[in-house]
């Protein structure tokens, strides 16, 4: 710890794509022999960082020195011969070649990887075999031991360890420790954050695309990272809105179950069990990839789970396609406005589509019929027409608008809404949160994905953390507080520093 | 538990999955000795002469195949493989007339740079430009079916008996046909050491996962360019068999082997999404598919028919193919926790 050299440092790097701006001022400096960890909450800008810094994309403005000199990467491959290699999120193997001639195509001599092999118990492992036909965490570590037989200085993991099973994320650890103590350099991504401070000495907190602090972990807590991640920002957002959940009139509906889930299984989603009621906006909250998306998929009818039962006003229901689910009263406003719109057709059209059923006459569509009920339905919601003609030329938050618009025309009982607020304006913000409060105080039920920590405490009733693939967390409005949404989502109990083991 | 998850243990010996691997290869084999055992049932007096004419029937199509799968292996497509070979087969035919095999083979050999150049044209405007490499080489085939007319606006030209006998003569037994030779030897000595080298190897990288090989290491914009490169070489020549096959050279014959070729690689096991397959298979689709029709004629059946005959094959196969991976991801999805423990 005496020689504090640092191996690498980044300056304002910017990375936007289009009009998003992924990565606003990212500030990184890695020192010679130490396991740096890059946090942040979703969407903070972590994966783009490791993105610019290993050439993957290449960044709008910025400087990346690496022992002091400039460097600039233009391609992965130049970044691995200056001695950045990266273990990527998704695995980086070319699917339809065997194993071993993906390590050809990097150059990597099976001398060079063997031991790596053998370090990873790896050695069993048929090298002849396809890359698709493994399974997952075998493709992580063997990208890992590639990576390592480039004996690289820096070695970057972006989010290795979330699709392993404890016991090789321990490989992965050992590894990582054994290249700090031969004073190379590691930097690690991770959301679990008792693993950060186990094995990290610092960390660099990103939020909204920018650096916000560097954090010895050897001297400070927990509690520090996470109002880091949170900012000052956060609280005054809160303030400037109002509390729109007191101001909504108290639910005088009867309380029924709306949607019960009992034990459901797909994809990520391990075992989720809860139930919606009538009246109430429940609030999901997670981390990147815990499952929400599965959970959404499958009460959408996108999807069929693997296991466990999905009840609709008490009676269960088997979904096998979207059409089903929206006849049982559960719709869906998704996070991607461009899978629910079309984009080309009028704000007229995307509103009546799914209600054009409802409104046939001797086969024809009631044209009167349809135009009076999206009148109801755009006025409702305040949306802007005068661009009506093309759904594509609304604001994005109008878009949106449209899409929970076309759900008023047609009737629901349960609105399924994932991430809806993403990339829209406060103002809308605040109206689409309206709307939801008075959907559920005129009998709706809400369930609403929201990766902004402070709409659970502006929209909903109660929230539901999830992590690992399971609800971890049940929280009522009042004591989802960000703190404590961000804790249970990091898989931290609440309040105390113990780890919450939900991910084995 | 995860352990044993990982460490897959090696059940499958190496036969094993050879098979598994080529299967659908192997399919197009055993479909082309069906094909073929009909064919000389229904032939009472099957010979040289009918082995013969087979092959030089096959030829150009077989040459359009292999050119069509270098492309679409690399992940991209070309719909201007028939017009590149009309071009080809035009110029040849133009300067090769009236002159002796050594001018012929001169000939060649520039239609071969050319085609090459022509190929690596395609490619580098799609790159360029960015414009989807579908609509560049549809833009392209009306340019280069236009030049074909420019050179040649009817049927004419010719080449130097010896030329044509590369392929509808014979070598050593009139059972083995000069054009399969050729095939052997041209495909042969290109595309092994494609395939054995490492631009061969990115060649399919790029065509599997595009994002993966950058990630590997890949040059993603050279190895297209090589690949459409490589295809506008065996249009070339294809373009050049056509000439051997036909003996004049014709401006509107090559046009139809965009299609055929296409239909012969998706017969030939080459996935259209990029990455599976190989030149054989292709190769082995393109002797079928000039035998069917041939066969219904000889069977009485109206020709006509016989292109609806030959489409239903082609959708047939291509369902039986599909439920390969359909059946394994099904097997995949009943042992979960591979992934998540």
């Amino acid at each position: 710890m005496t020689d504090d050299a640092i191996l690498l440092e980044t300056r304002g790097l910017k990375k936007n794509y289009g009009a998003v701006v992924a990565l606003r001022s990212g500030d990184i400096s890695v020192r010679a022999g130490e396991i740096h960890a890059l946090m942040g909450a979703n969407g903070a800008g972590k994966s783009t960082l490791v993105k610019v810094l290993t050439g993957d994309v290449t960044p709008n403005a910025g400087t990346i020195r690496l022992e002091g000199r400039e460097v600039r990467f233009n391609s992965p491959a130049n970044a691995r011969k200056a001695g950045l290699a990266s273990v990527y999120q998704d695995v980086s193997l070319v699917p339809l070649l065997t194993v071993a001639q993906n390590l050809r195509l990097t150059g990597t001599t099976m001398a060079a990887i063997r031991p790596w092999l053998e370090e990873l118990e790896l050695g069993d492992v048929d090298l002849a075999e396809y890359a698709r036909d493994l399974p997952t965490p075998t493709l992580h570590l063997l990208d890992l031991a590639q990576a390592l037989a480039s004996l690289p200085r820096l070695l970057i993991l972006d989010e290795v360890t979330a699709t392993l099973p404890a016991d090789l994320s321990e490989r992965v650890f050992r590894v990582a420790r054994r290249w700090r103590d031969e004073g190379r350099s590691v930097v690690l991504i991770s959301h679990r954050m008792t693993e950060v401070k186990a094995l990290c000495d610092r960390a660099t907190v990103l939020r909204d695309g920018s650096t916000v602090g560097v954090v010895d972990l050897a001297s400070s807590g927990q509690e520090e990272i996470v109002s880091l991640m949170l900012g000052p920002a956060a609280a005054s957002v809160v303030v400037s809105e109002g509390a729109v959940a007191d101001t909504a009139p108290a639910p005088k509906v009867d309380p029924s179950p709306a949607v019960e889930v009992r034990g459901l299984r797909s994809g990520l989603l391990q075992d989720v069990s809860f139930t919606l009621r009538r009246g109430e906006v429940l609030g999901i909250v997670a981390l990147e990839a815990q499952g929400q998306a599965d959970l959404f998929e499958c009460l959408s009818g996108n999807r069929r789970p693997d296991a466990g039962e999905i009840l609709v006003q008490g009676k269960t229901r088997r979904f096998r396609h979207p059409h089903e689910a929206i006849g049982a009263g559960l719709v869906l406003v998704p996070a991607d406005r461009a899978l629910a719109l079309l984009r080309q057709r009028s704000v007229l059209e995307n509103i009546a589509l799914p209600m054009v059923n409802q409104l046939k006459r001797w086969g024809l569509i009631n044209t009167r019929a349809e135009r009076k009920r999206v009148k109801a339905a755009t006025d409702r919601l305040e949306i802007d027409t005068r661009a009506g003609s093309r759904v594509m030329r609304l604001s994005g938050g109008n878009q949106q608008k449209v899409t929970i618009a076309r759900w008023l025309a047609t009737g629901f009982v349960t609105l399924l809404c994932f991430d809806p607020t993403r990339g829209i304006d406060i103002r809308t913000k605040e109206q689409i949160y309206r709307v939801l409060r008075e959907l559920a105080a005129s009998g709706s039920a809400v369930l609403l994905f929201t990766s902004e920590l402070p709409e659970i405490q502006l929209a909903c009733d109660r929230a539901l953390v999830m992590f690992g693939g399971r609800v971890v967390a049940e929280l009522t409005a009042h004591d989802a507080t960000e703190a404590a949404l961000l804790r249970a989502a990091h898989g931290l109990e609440r309040g105390g520093t113990g780890p919450a083991e939900a991910a084995s | 538990m995860s352990a044993q998850a990982i460490a897959r243990p090696r059940v499958a010996p190496n036969v094993a999955r050879l098979l598994r691997r080529n299967a659908w290869t192997l399919g197009t084999y055993g479909l082309f000795v069906a094909v073929m055992i009909f064919t000389v049932a229904i032939h009472p007096n099957y010979g040289p002469f009918e082995v013969q004419s087979l092959v030089v029937g096959a030829l150009p199509l077989a040459f359009a195949a292999v050119a069509e799968a270098c492309v679409v292996l690399g992940g991209g497509i070309d719909l201007s493989i028939g017009a590149m070979m009309a071009v080809a087969n035009v110029v040849a035919a133009r300067y090769m007339n009236h002159h002796d095999f050594q001018t012929a083979i001169l000939v060649s050999v520039l239609v071969l740079v050319g085609g090459t150049l022509a190929g690596a044209l395609n490619g580098v405007i799609a790159l360029r430009t960015r414009v989807p490499d579908i609509v560049v080489t549809l833009a392209m085939s009306f340019v280069w079916g236009g030049v074909a007319l420019l050179i040649l606006p009817q049927p004419g030209g010719g080449a130097p008996d010896g030329f044509l006998a590369l392929a509808s003569g014979n070598v050593l037994t009139p059972w083995i046909p000069a054009g399969i030779v050729l095939l052997i030897v041209v495909v042969g000595a290109i595309w092994i050491p494609v395939k054995l080298s490492r631009i061969g190897l990115a060649l399919y990288a790029v065509g599997s996962d595009r994002t993966a090989a950058f990630r590997r290491g890949v040059r993603i914009g050279p190895t297209r360019v090589f690949s459409y490169a490589l295809g506008g070489f065996f249009a070339a020549c294809g373009g050049l068999a056509l000439l051997m096959s036909t003996g004049i050279g014709s401006p509107l014959a090559g046009t139809i082997y965009t299609l055929s070729a296409i239909s012969a690689i998706v017969l030939g096991g080459v996935s259209l999404a990029g990455g599976r397959g190989g030149v054989m298979g292709p190769i082995i689709a393109a002797l079928v598919l000039t035998m069917v029709p041939a066969d219904l004629i000889l069977s009485g059946t109206d020709p006509n028919f016989g292109q609806v005959i030959q489409g239903t094959l082609i959708v047939l196969v291509v369902m039986a193919g599909g439920l390969a991976p359909l059946l394994r991801s099904r097997r995949r999805a009943i042992v979960p926790g591979a992934s998540s423990g």
